[in-house]
């Protein structure tokens, strides 16, 4: 998932022109198109496997709360493939040429922004459980749905350049955070119980 | 309750079918004389020239675009909470027409931002979210035909277009937002000249026309759903003797 994501960013330059300017200002939206295509690709394990196997269907029938296990399968899923990203954040900011403030902005959204995603795609990767399609559909469904994130997360930098300052950005950001945080769980249980009907 | 009658296929179907067909009629004559009226009977415009009269069609089309997407949450919804078949057929039965108007209102708007704003494209808050909305809806249409056992493909996409509903306005403000802070807003409709009375009539015929013709259609799309799947059931068989017969035959070769 790290190659990944440094690779999809290294891709770019090539693609483009290394001009500084051009670079310094498309970077964080290219470093957020990243994350999201990263977030994508570890999509499928988070519950094919256990769907597979059985395992799901042991989490349905514990006396544990559905919703309480699928909170922790997802915050485990965001801590093995967001946090290694967050951690590569400055290395992508170095390529790009942006300034240390803008890379601090850049980690923030991604810090607040990420778990929004892997919940958006919680919910998804659920639906789909058993579902013919794989990747593309998964793809479908969840691409327009991370729209909002990726517009407040790519804005809080180009914001706090333009001197506005990025916390409009960062606050909606967490509003969206502790909404689905909220919320998701729940929808979740409900597309997992769904998929085991 | 008295409604919840009409939940059962069996009993929905035959009213479907003639509602269906009200409908259709009102939409063909309502289409014809708004087109006439806006083609013929409204006066040019005295900034856009003749290009103008693309919104007896584009506009109508996008309203029912976000209204339909609104109508099949409602029918999601109502497919989760009471678990009626006919909910979840129903939401099917408008996804299609929903998708079809977003199309239509994404085309025609191209074909008049290229004469008006002089690009067939912009980033514009509407457009996008117009977009994003044909993707939500060819998503709910993927994820039903990915899903082999229906009642359960059903409650998927009842749940996928919920989340997506939420989403919606979410989705328009983010762009809008955005837009506004990268490039200022350079395109506007707000800001257009008040319109002539015969135009707005018009378009408002026409509104009326696009409404009618979804109604027709989803009904027509839900009849053929309703006897895809329950074609095995003693009603329809009584209802559609040919389906019958024609079975019957099939099996004696």
């Amino acid at each position: 998932m790290m190659v990944f994501y440094v690779l999809i960013a290294s891709l770019f330059p090539l693609a483009t022109s290394p001009q500084a300017t051009m670079l310094r200002g498309i970077g964080p939206g290219i470093v957020w198109v990243c994350a999201l295509l990263a977030i994508l690709l570890s999509l499928p394990r988070l519950f094919s496997a256990d769907f597979a196997d059985g395992t799901l269907e042991q989490m349905l029938l514990s006396p544990a709360p559905l919703p309480a296990l699928i909170a922790g399968k997802v915050l485990a899923h965001w801590l093995a493939t967001c946090l290694p990203l967050l951690v590569l954040t400055p290395l992508l900011g170095l390529q790009y040429g942006l300034e240390s403030r803008a890379v601090m902005v850049l980690a923030a959204a991604l810090l607040l922004g990420t778990p929004v995603l892997v919940w958006f795609g919680a919910i998804t990767a659920a639906l789909t459980l058993g579902a013919r399609g794989g990747g593309a559909l998964l793809a479908l469904l969840v691409l327009p749905l991370a729209v909002p994130v990726l517009v407040f997360g790519a804005g809080a930098v180009d914001a706090d350049n333009s001197g506005i300052g990025a916390s409009a950005h960062l606050s909606l950001l967490g509003a969206g955070l502790l909404l689905t945080c909220v919320i998701g769980p729940f929808v979740t249980a409900l597309a997992v119980k769904i998929g085991h009907e | 309750m008295a409604l919840f009658k009409y939940a059962a296929p069996s009993a929905f179907f035959p009213i479907a079918g003639r509602l269906g067909t009200i409908f259709g009629v009102l939409a063909l004559l309502l289409c014809a004389l708004g087109l006439y009226i806006g083609f013929v009977v409204a006066p040019t415009d005295f900034q856009q020239g003749e290009s103008y009269r693309i919104i007896f069609i584009h506009v109508p089309a996008a309203w029912m675009a976000m209204f339909i997407y609104l109508v099949m949450a409602g029918w999601c919804a109502a497919s989760l909470i009471w678990k009626t078949r006919l909910s979840g057929m129903m939401a099917l039965a408008v996804a299609p027409t929903g998708a079809m108007f977003a199309f239509i209102a994404l085309w025609t708007g191209a074909f008049w931002g290229r004469p008006t704003w002089g690009t067939y494209w912009a980033w514009d808050a509407r457009m996008t979210s117009t977009l994003i909305l044909l993707f939500l809806y060819i998503g709910f249409l993927a994820l039903h035909a990915a899903i082999d056992d229906v009642r359960r493909a059903d409650r998927a996409c009842a749940l996928l277009a919920l989340v997506g509903s939420i989403n919606v306005p979410i989705i328009y403000f983010s762009v809008k937002w955005w837009n506004t802070l990268h490039q200022g807003a350079s395109v506007s409709l707000t800001a257009a000249p008040k319109m002539a009375s015969t135009m707005l009539t018009a378009m408002l015929i026409m509104v009326f026309a696009a409404w009618f013709y979804a109604i027709a259609a989803a009904l027509h799309r839900l009849r053929t759903i309703i006897i895809e799947r329950e074609s095995d059931s003693a009603w329809i068989a009584a209802a559609l003797p040919s389906l019958n017969n024609g079975r019957q035959a099939s099996n004696g070769i």
